[in-house]
Parts: structure tokens; C-alpha cells; sequence
């Protein structure tokens, strides 16, 4: 899918003035994960470029390098045509570049002024400290006031900004950053939590912005908001500079190709003929105000469902509203016919539920405990004689579990921490699945994995679904969720949009389908679409 | 486009509502402590009318002085979302310390005692606030280990032994009885300190910089705030006033042991929690903290002129501190809830 070379950022015919900020062939790495490997951007004075990629593209380390907050590995940055090096967020202030994140940092307990002038209140000029810096509250006040007005936003900056919605928090933050006569204003996902009347007001002050002579760094998920605001385009894909553009000319599934981009024909195996069988999991109508709603899903014996989705589309929260670990407010979800009680993955697990979060580390094991500990974990009730557990039985299920998995261990006693990221998850796999459970949920299952572990991992799950386990599977990635699925949900903005057979599903109608963008191919494919289940996608 | 929101979302008396509103929340938190005292005054006072005797209230006050002072640094270290529990050991170790300084060197002028103090203080609030700051270790457990090295050390140096007050020169034992007008002197010199203190933390950018640590650390971090020289700083503070307030100690009691000032690190921290500051950090005033020392002494004293059991005192502190949080946890609830609603758009 080549919509432009791997060449770093042209200068766009449009704006001939020089950048005021370009940063070229920037890396850095964490540990063993290359998380940006040639990350190049240019941004110029009135003008809102826009920053796009899949998740896990590279795009927050840039934005985190542009903070401040990670020192690239190489590359360089120049700020109006000087080169400089950002030690920490301080100095990225200094040389007039804001960022403003998707969940804007304030201190809740004070004023919105200060929240807005803190490190830097405004001072008295006659202190009779040397040096002293005693602070001018109604300097302040009158500056913060000042700026709103400039912004046309009527915030009242003597409250405290606890309380404040997101959006007005990040106005607080772009007030921040225009009174520190920032140059660059970068925005971090800005729109993701706001509704669409906040989002047009987000907007306004862009354009204010952009009218007075920033540049402005915009990321979105949305590429609707991307053809809105925006006049130039960079899109980066897995850790690289892709293409940097003019939008105009560029239609949303260009860009959805470009980012997508990788060989499509290689897809991992798929266990093909399953034979599926009944319904296992039924969710009707399931609704947690804010967060999803409306959401009706199948996952039969012996099948795999993939929910795909933006991170932040509410897949996550699905699962665990569906585990019971966090309440809905409405509908209903049932497993092997027998109605569960809300939030209790007790329940949900007396009824057959297997859970393997996302986050392994934090939710899936307990990391100080042994392997065999952490396999028995779910199965205790199992193993216990008299209110005691049997270290024998308990030692002979882990090793049990341990070699159908192959799981790689020095002592089963030795702790979960010393086993490798792949090892870890298979060991989370064994604890359910000593419950023999007839439903298997996976988050993110192959996350932070090596290439091998991750085809073991995609085996076992094909041959789990084999002996008729029904598993419902969210992922992040595209091939996986093409390659392990039966069938795709795909999710957007806490509503489920679209739903492909594995026949027909292909990177790009999924992403378009994620992105909210009207793909002809997608909408084709979902009035084609098998007729066994109710959930059909509505728009 | 979609209808212009941005004009019509808010009118100028909204906005002087909201800020009266905040303004009065945070005074309630300072004046309902104040309440509270004055009630207790008026019924104690009521049932023993030695209760409000000038001699009773001079010793409330002495009392309170070096209570209060120690608030004043426990209230810096708890604004910024940590904790110094060392305070009880380090009064101890300078009490004795400049005591037998006197005792050794009986001609020594008084101030140099006290600067003797606050070094030996100072001491101990730099090694607490190098390992908090510089090491990343939370406080709750560097200064609790604290607490028992210096009390050890302490105990080290003082063995068996104590000094007692005819060591000591009359003028220093003096200092607790000073009046002017009937106010104990150090009172005076006690709020003079706290009143600069409040100042301090209200007006001094380094001051607001605490409040903005304990109210988002990782926010002061992005901002550029230098987060850990600023806790060093509160802790460094902290250890000073608790080596000067140890020599206080010393002139207010006489006779100092390895025992002198043990547990008072918890009483230290009621007073700053019932005073109104915020436990996580963020909020709460000195004045508050202050308060809150007085009205402790206050409970104390009242329960003994009113021949009630001590037992009852420790009982009564604890339920204050009870309420305080309690009250800090609904307040602060109604406080987001209300300035939520009232931001609330018509759309």
C-alpha cells in the first residue's frame, strides 16, 4: 500500500515559510521494545497538522519526546531553526512547546489561575526578600481572565478546578500554554472524552489558535475531526514516518491505507471447519451509561469472537462488565442459558467464565507467588480437603497444566515473576482453564509477547475452541483479530458498528469500521452477513 | 457547523457565585474547628468556672505553643502528600541534647541553645528529606524508621541519665512564664512564627508549589515543578522546628529522660488532621493545623480541671479525628458535586 515513500517529511507547496518546529528520524527504545524508530514531524506557524497512526504506532513517545518527558535515543529536533535537546518538561516549556494530553494534568485542589500560572505565578516587583517571590493573586487572576477572553471561553478562574469536565480542563491547559506564548500546542487525543458540542468548541479554539500564528500538532482517532481542523497530515506506522501531506486530495481511505499498510496476505493460521454448537454466552442489550450501550453479542460453543475495536471503544469494559467485575446499568447476560447476577465474577465464574485480563502483571497474576500458586489460584475449592490446601494436588495440577501448555519453568515454586512475558500468560491461560470453563474471555491476550509464543498462544486458542469452548477474544491487532476469529465484532465509541465473517473481513474494513469511516466494502460485507445471531450492527 | 455554545454558556453572577462558593467551603473547614472550641470552652466553663482562670488559660496557651509550632512543619511536610513521623523523636534527642548543654556549659547564652536545637533538628529533617526526595522512599516508612533511630540514638546518648531543672539557668526555665500583658510570651512568639508561616505558604511561589505537589504529584512533575527539592525543603523545615521546639521542652518541663516527647509525632498529626488538612495533600492551612493544636490542649485541660479520667482524652481525640476525616471526605465530595453541577452546559 504505498500512498507515499518512506521519505521524511516534504515541504508542503502550500506553506512556504520555514517550520517552526521539525524533528527528524527521531528513536527511542525501552528495554528490548523499539518504540519509535523513525519518528519525523514538521509543524508551521498557522497551520494544524495532524498526527495519525494505529495504536502502538509511535505516536505518544513523539508526543512524549515534544514534552520532554522521554529524551529520544537519535535524531534530532529543531525549534525555529535552532537545534535543541529537551532534558524535561521544563525545558520543552521553555522552548515554547505545550502539549496538552487526552486526560489534561491539573491539581484539583487549586485554582483554575493557578493551576494555569503554577511554577510561574506572576510576582510582586518590590519583595523585600531577595529573591523572594511572593505571588501577585489579582495579577494573576486579571492574566488568566485575560486569556480565556482571548480564547472565548467564559471560565471563571478564581475556582478551584476540581469538578471541572474534561473539557474545560484541557481549556485550562491551552490556556496554560497560551500564556506561556507556547509557539507549538501539541494535542494528545484532545477529543476522545469530549461530546460532540465540546469537540466543536474544542474547535473555536483551535482555530483561535491557528489565527494567531501557532502551530498545532492535533491526534485523532477520528478521522472526520482529522479532515475538519487539520491541513497537513503525517501518519506513522509502526514506529515510522510514513507520509506527511496536504489533506486536500487525500480521501479518509488513503489514509486509513497508509496506516494500515502492512502485507496483508499473511495471516496466522486459522483452525478452519470448527463446528459450532450452542450458544454458550448471550448478551442482550447490555448498557453502563458513559461507557457503552446497547451492546447484544453470541458466542457459541467452539467458536472465537473477536471484539475489535480503538483502545477506548469500551471492548475492554465490555468484558468486564460481562465478567462481573464491573456493574452495568442495564440488560442482561447469560451463560449456557442460566441468567448471571450483576457485577459478581463469582457468578460469572460458578457459571463457567474464564477471564484472562489485559494487563497480566497488575490483573492477571499475582506476581509474587509461585507458578504452581498462581495456576491453582482459580481452582482452590478444588484442591482444599477440610479448609486446607493440598500442596501434592495442587503441585500436580500446575505441573499438569504446565506441560500441556509447555510452559518453560525452572521450579514450579519458583516465583511468576521469573518466567518470561509468554511463559506468564500461559501460566494465566492454565488457571482458567483448570476450571474447564465453557467461556473464555481474552484481553489483549498476545500483548507485549515474542513471535513464538504469540502462534503458541493463537494454537491454543484455535485448539481450546476445538474441544468447544466458546472464546470471546479482544485485540488490538489487526492480524491476530483477522487471523485467530471465527467471527469479528467491531466496536466504536462504546456501540458495536460492524460485524465480519472470517471470509470477508480484511484490515481495512475493520479499521474503517473502527474509525467511524463509511467504507462501501464494509457496508456491503454486513448486509451479507450471516443471519445467526441478533446483533447486528447498527449505526 | 453546529449552533455557537461558546457565548451564551455563562453569565457574570454564575461566575461570582462559584467562587464564593469554594471561598466558603474552605473557610467552614478553619471555622468549624473554631466552633467546636468555642462550644467546648463554654460548656466546660459552664460546669467549672476555674475553666477560664488567667493562670489556666496561660497554661493552655504555653501548652499549646510548642504544639502548634510543631503543626506548622508536620502541616508543610502533609500538604505535599507525605508524612513526618519523626517529629516525637527528634523533640526528644534536641531536648536533651540542649539541655545538657546548659548543664556542661552553664554560662551559655540562651540563643545559642536554641540555634543548637534547631541544628540538631535541621539534621534530622535533612536525612529524612534526602532519603524521601533523593531515594523515592515514602515517608511513611523513612521517617517511622526514623522515629526509632533517633529515639535509639537517643536513648544511646542519654542512657540512665537525666537532666533536671536545677541544671538549668532560671532564665531559660523562665521563658514558659514570660507574660506581656498575660500572654505567655512564646504564645506570642509562636503565632508571630505561624502567622509568617501562612503567609508564607499563601503567597511564596515555593510555598504554592507544596499545595500543587500534594494535590497531583505527577502533575508538578510534567509542569516542571522541582518536586523534590521542595519536599526536602518541607522535611528539612519540619526537622528545625521539632529541634526547636525540643528546647522548648526542655524549659517548659525541667527535667528531660530518654523518654521526653514520645508518641507526640501522633499527636502532632491529629492536631494537623482535626485542623483540617487534608491527609493526601493538596489542602488545609497552617491556621487550621494551629487551631487544631489548641483545641487538643484545650480537651486535655478542661478534662482535667473538670476531674475527668485521661483515659477520656485520648478516647476524645481519636473521635475528633474521626469527624475531621469524615467531615474532610464529605466536604470535599459536596464540594466537587456542587462546583460539577454548576458547570454543567445546556446543550
Amino acid at each position: 500500500m504505498e500512498v507515499a515513500g518512506n521519505e521524511p517529511p516534504a515541504q508542503p507547496e502550500a506553506a512556504g515559510a520555514a517550520p517552526v518546529l521539525e524533528l527528524r528520524h527521531a528513536a527511542k527504545s525501552f528495554g528490548a521494545v523499539r518504540a519509535l524508530i523513525d519518528g519525523s514531524v514538521d509543524l508551521r506557524a498557522g497551520e494544524v497538522h495532524a498526527l495519525l497512526g494505529e495504536n502502538g504506532a509511535g505516536k505518544s513517545t513523539l508526543v512524549k519526546i515534544l514534552a520532554g518527558v522521554h529524551q529520544p535515543d537519535s535524531g534530532t529536533l529543531k525549534v525555529n531553526g535552532a537545534d535543541v535537546t529537551l532534558p524535561g518538561p521544563a525545558a520543552a516549556k521553555a522552548a515554547g512547546i505545550a502539549v496538552i494530553y487526552q486526560e489534561p494534568t491539573l491539581f484539583p485542589d487549586l485554582t483554575v489561575a493557578e493551576n494555569m500560572f503554577v511554577g510561574r505565578q506572576p510576582h510582586r516587583s518590590a519583595s523585600w526578600i531577595k529573591g523572594g517571590r511572593r505571588i501577585d493573586r489579582r495579577a494573576m487572576l486579571r492574566e488568566a481572565a485575560a486569556v480565556f477572553k482571548r480564547l472565548g471561553v467564559p471560565l471563571d478562574p478564581a475556582r478551584i478546578a476540581r469538578g471541572l469536565s474534561i473539557a474545560d480542563q484541557q481549556v485550562v491547559e491551552i490556556g496554560k500554554a497560551l500564556s506561556l506564548d507556547a509557539r507549538v500546542i501539541v494535542m494528545d487525543e484532545p477529543t476522545a472524552a469530549l461530546s460532540a458540542a465540546e469537540v466543536e468548541r474544542l474547535f473555536e479554539v483551535i482555530r483561535t489558535l491557528k489565527s494567531q500564528g501557532a502551530a498545532v500538532l492535533f491526534i485523532s482517532h477520528r478521522l472526520e475531526e482529522v479532515f475538519a481542523i487539520c491541513q497537513t497530515v503525517t501518519v506513522m506506522r509502526d514506529g515510522s514516518h510514513v507520509l506527511t501531506s496536504d489533506l486536500a486530495g487525500l480521501t479518509a481511505n488513503d489514509l486509513v491505507r497508509a496506516m494500515v499498510g502492512r502485507e496483508l496476505a499473511e495471516r496466522p493460521p486459522h483452525a478452519a471447519a470448527v463446528t459450532t454448537g450452542e450458544p454458550v454466552l448471550i448478551v442482550e442489550r447490555l448498557t453502563r451509561e458513559g461507557v457503552f450501550t446497547d451492546i447484544s453479542l453470541t458466542v457459541r460453543s467452539g467458536e472465537i469472537v473477536a471484539l475489535a475495536g480503538l483502545v477506548g471503544s469500551g471492548r475492554s469494559e465490555v468484558a468486564r462488565a460481562v465478567f462481573g467485575i464491573d456493574r452495568y446499568d442495564a440488560g442482561q447476560v447469560a451463560v449456557n442459558g442460566k441468567q448471571l447476577k450483576k457485577a459478581s465474577p463469582t457468578s460469572a465464574m460458578a457459571a463457567g467464565i474464564g477471564f484472562v485480563p489485559e494487563d497480566r502483571r497488575q490483573q492477571g497474576l499475582v506476581m509474587d507467588m509461585s507458578v504452581q500458586q498462581n495456576v491453582a489460584l482459580a481452582s482452590l475449592h478444588d484442591l482444599e480437603k477440610g479448609g486446607l490446601i493440598r500442596a501434592s494436588a495442587e503441585r500436580a495440577m500446575a505441573s499438569d497444566w504446565a506441560a500441556r501448555l509447555k510452559i518453560k519453568y525452572g521450579r514450579l515454586t519458583d516465583p511468576v515473576s521469573m518466567l518470561s512475558g509468554g511463559n506468564q500468560q500461559k501460566v494465566v491461560l492454565a488457571k482458567w482453564l483448570g476450571r474447564k470453563p465453557s467461556l473464555l474471555i481474552v484481553d489483549e491476550p498476545t500483548r507485549g509477547i515474542d513471535v513464538g509464543t504469540k502462534a503458541e498462544v493463537h494454537n491454543l486458542l484455535a485448539e481450546l475452541a476445538g474441544s468447544g469452548v466458546g472464546i470471546l477474544m479482544i485485540s488490538s491487532e489487526l492480524p491476530e483479530v483477522l487471523g485467530v476469529s471465527d467471527r469479528i465484532l467491531v466496536m466504536r465509541e462504546g456501540t458495536l458498528v460492524a460485524e465480519f465473517s472470517h471470509a470477508v473481513a480484511s484490515e481495512e474494513a475493520v479499521m474503517s469500521a473502527a474509525m467511524g469511516q463509511h467504507d462501501p466494502v464494509s457496508e456491503a460485507v454486513k448486509h451479507d452477513e450471516r443471519n445467526d445471531t441478533q446483533n447486528g450492527a447498527s449505526r | 457547523m453546529r449552533a455557537a455554545i461558546v457565548p451564551s454558556r455563562q453569565q457574570q453572577p454564575e461566575r461570582l457565585r462559584q467562587s464564593g462558593l469554594a471561598e466558603r467551603v474552605f473557610r467552614i473547614r478553619e471555622s468549624g474547628i473554631l466552633v467546636v472550641l468555642v462550644v467546648f470552652v463554654a460548656v466546660t466553663t459552664g460546669v467549672q468556672h476555674r475553666f477560664l482562670d488567667v493562670s489556666n488559660i496561660q497554661f493552655v496557651l504555653v501548652d499549646t505553643a510548642s504544639f502548634a509550632l510543631l503543626a506548622l512543619g508536620e502541616t508543610m511536610v502533609v500538604i505535599s502528600r507525605n508524612v513526618d513521623l519523626s517529629v516525637g523523636s527528634v523533640v526528644g534527642l534536641s531536648a536533651y541534647l540542649s539541655a545538657s548543654l546548659f548543664a556542661s556549659h552553664p554560662g551559655l547564652p540562651i540563643p545559642v541553645v536554641f540555634l543548637a536545637g534547631l541544628g540538631i533538628g535541621l539534621a534530622c529533617g535533612i536525612a529524612n528529606g534526602i532519603m524521601v526526595a533523593a531515594g523515592r522512599v515514602p515517608s511513611l516508612v523513612v521517617t517511622l524508621a526514623t522515629l526509632y533511630i533517633i529515639r535509639g540514638i537517643d536513648i544511646l546518648v542519654v542512657g540512665g541519665n537525666e537532666v533536671d531543672a536545677n541544671q538549668l539557668p532560671n532564665a531559660f526555665l523562665d521563658i514558659p512564664k514570660d507574660t506581656v500583658g498575660g500572654i505567655p510570651d512564646i504564645a506570642i512568639a509562636v503565632a508571630v512564627i505561624i502567622a509568617a508561616g501562612a503567609y508564607y505558604l499563601r503567597t511564596y511561589r515555593s510555598g504554592r508549589d507544596l499545595y500543587a505537589i500534594g494535590s497531583n504529584p505527577d502533575a508538578a512533575r510534567l509542569a516542571g515543578l522541582p518536586v523534590g527539592r521542595r519536599v526536602f525543603t518541607a522535611f528539612a523545615v519540619s526537622g528545625a522546628i521539632a529541634g526547636v521546639a525540643g528546647v522548648l521542652w526542655s524549659a517548659q518541663y525541667g527535667t528531660i529522660n530518654s523518654t521526653a516527647g514520645t508518641g507526640y509525632e501522633l499527636q502532632v498529626v491529629s492536631a494537623v488532621v482535626v485542623g483540617g488538612v487534608a491527609i493526601f495533600g493538596g489542602s488545609g492551612s497552617v491556621t487550621g493545623a494551629a487551631i487544631g493544636a489548641l483545641l487538643l490542649t484545650t480537651i486535655s485541660s478542661a478534662l482535667y480541671v473538670l476531674g475527668i479520667s485521661s483515659f477520656w482524652d485520648q478516647a476524645i481525640w481519636g473521635l475528633l479525628l474521626l469527624v475531621a476525616i469524615a467531615l474532610d471526605q464529605t466536604l470535599t465530595e459536596r464540594l466537587t458535586s456542587a462546583l460539577r453541577k454548576r458547570r454543567t452546559r445546556h446543550e
